[in-house]
């Protein structure tokens, strides 16, 4: 058991790992189920299957196949991967990794300073009691979970709709280019002959 | 050795919401940063199950299931507004909407 928790623990941060620094979208997200997985085996070894089961279920069933459905539906080819690799430059990535690193290692130290003495030894927590605490003296909680489902319900049918606007221009200095250094040439306006009948742009 | 000592759970739970973080920083592209959220989520719901495990309590159960209705509300609305950059703008970058009108 202690085997199999280490091995899914090491699996589950080199997944982790694979998420973060990955050009290719879908790649990302393939990694990332591949990650869910392996902390959902996490759950079974520490002696929580209900838990194991939901994540598989939930995690690595409804939302990451929601991600793959929205990058499918948004068609990312080969020019996001190299518009990605060309955002991956080790100095984009080494200060946020070096703060995230100093956090982790003063989290660590603390985690080690004091000892916390106490060893999972497995033993079984299934979902009877997770039910009879959520759905007697914890009730306000379910109320809470339905509340914020009926909240994201309708914010996303309400942000999701494909209404016809016109797209507020982006600065230049905003504009994807890959180098932020370099500016982007202006746009030669087409003077004259600009009889288009689409004169404002109507996503 | 007999049992998983409850501090390795929490450093895999710690070590888990450093990655999330780090990619939360560098990535500039719209769906790693809804995928480092969601890895930071998990490791918070994953640091509540070692805990209830370790006292032999069903809470930290019952907060993970907190975490994931959480997490799938956080997940929709994340991937409804990346739609809308998408259509307005036609990237996912998020440095494009830095800017805000009126």
């Amino acid at each position: 058991m202690e085997l199999a928790f280490y091995l899914s623990g090491l699996a589950a941060v080199l997944a982790t790992l694979g998420v973060i620094a990955n050009p290719n979208p879908v790649h990302g997200v393939l990694y990332l189920v591949v990650s869910l997985l392996a902390v959902a085996l996490v759950f079974f070894t520490l002696g929580a299957p209900f838990a194991g089961a939901l994540e598989i279920i939930v995690y690595a069933g409804a939302i990451m196949v929601l991600f793959v459905f929205v990058v499918m539906m948004l068609n990312l080819g080969q020019a996001a991967a190299e518009q990605e690799r060309l955002w991956l430059q080790p100095r984009t990535w080494i200060g946020p990794s070096l703060l995230a690193a100093v956090l982790l290692l003063t989290l660590i130290s603390l985690l080690w300073r004091d000892d916390i003495q106490r060893v999972i030894e497995g033993g079984e927590l299934t979902a009877k009691g997770a039910g009879t605490l959520l759905y007697g003296p914890w009730l306000l909680l379910v109320e809470l979970g339905a509340l914020l489902l009926l909240a994201a319900l309708v914010t996303a049918s309400h942000v999701g709709r494909t209404v016809p606007v016109a797209a507020p221009k982006p600065a230049a200095r905003d504009m994807p280019t890959g180098d932020a250094d370099q500016p982007q040439p202006p746009q030669q306006p087409a003077r004259g002959e600009s009889s288009s009948p689409a004169g404002k742009e109507v996503l | 050795m007999n049992g998983v000592p409850m501090e390795h759970g929490l450093v895999l739970a710690a070590t888990l919401f450093a990655l999330g973080l780090c990619g939360l920083m560098f990535r500039r592209n719209m769906i790693f940063v809804l995928m480092s959220l969601e890895i930071m989520l998990n490791a918070a719901g994953l640091a509540f199950i070692v805990a209830g495990t370790g006292w032999q309590q069903p809470q930290g159960q019952v907060m993970f299931l907190l975490v994931i209705t959480l997490a799938a509300a956080e997940a929709s609305v994340g991937l409804a507004l990346l739609i809308q950059l998408y259509h307005r703008f036609k990237t996912l970058n998020i440095d494009v909407a830095s800017r805000m009108r009126g």
